[in-house]
């Protein structure tokens, strides 16, 4: 297991391990549509998680709205390139309920072609251990700060 | 495009044919028979180009025009056009899937010839 993948939810570890190694990605988050952290690879800093997560969250709720007024099914996928870089990001339903994946490449180690092909894999594999009839856990204003601070020790291993 | 594939999959014991973009590792094109995954094979044939590629640089031996694996079952031929041999370039791989008695000759003399054409 990469030292730099760390979990909330444990069952996303194995298959996130996975795909890092397979596609050679830079930086992966796993992630709700509101921004919930489930599980990250090649941070170094909580703030850093905590940005790019609020920013995917934010362009899976834009990208979704723009196909709701455009009449269309929410987009399956978004793909950004830059001269260095590239950016992946896509969600898919399973049964922890809707999913995000943000990864990060470099383009001389990996392409856009090889981290579609494994995030294939890992949206089958999240999906197959995904928890089963999970009753989403009410999130209360009060218990909000802390349930961050507790996940972002457990992504960073403090 | 189709018409250019058309050249390597009427060679006898060519599964498929693509032209894959070097840096994405996206297929183009593709004329594949039933079974062969030309999203994996696009994928990981532009990975393997860009290793390829730095190899042969780090040798000191030049670019790469052909490059030929041959494997129990089938085998695996690529020609990178020109532009594939710059890292960033925007080229095309033209890819053929073959049974492993195929004419490796011929396969290679129709894939330079396509990628001539598609440039």
């Amino acid at each position: 297991m990469s030292p730099q993948t760390r979990a909330v939810e444990n069952w996303t570890l194995q298959p996130l391990t996975a795909f890092v190694r397979e596609a050679s990605v830079r930086l992966v988050l796993v992630l709700t549509p509101s921004g919930q952290v489930l599980a990250q690879s090649g941070f170094s800093r909580a703030v850093d998680v905590m940005s790019a997560a609020a920013l995917a969250a934010a362009i899976v709720a834009s990208t979704a709205e723009l196909a709701r007024q455009l009449q269309q099914p929410p987009f399956a996928a978004l793909s950004h390139q830059g001269p260095k870089h590239g950016f992946f990001l896509a969600t898919f339903a399973s049964d922890r309920g809707t999913l995000a994946v943000l990864a990060v490449y470099d383009l001389d180690v990996s392409s856009l072609g090889l981290v579609q092909l494994f995030y294939e894999q890992l949206a089958a594999d999240l999906k197959a251990a995904s928890p089963k009839s999970t009753v989403p856990k009410q999130v209360l204003a009060a218990d909000f700060e802390r349930e961050l601070t507790d996940s972002l020790n457990t992504l960073f291993g403090r | 495009m189709s018409a250019a594939l058309d050249l390597i999959t009427r060679v006898r014991g060519v599964r498929g044919a693509m032209l894959v973009s070097a840096d994405d590792g996206i297929v183009v094109a593709e004329q594949l028979m039933e079974g062969i995954k030309g999203g994996a094979v696009a994928a990981l044939a532009a990975s393997l180009a860009g290793r390829l590629r730095r190899a042969m640089e780090a040798a000191g031996t030049g670019t790469s025009v052909f490059w030929h694996l041959q494997a129990e079952q089938g085998a695996l031929l690529v020609v990178p056009d020109g532009n594939s041999s710059v890292a960033g370039g925007g080229g095309i791989l033209v890819v053929a899937v073959a049974e492993p008695d195929v004419n490796i000759g011929l396969v290679r003399l129709e894939l330079l010839r396509v990628a001539e054409t598609v440039v």
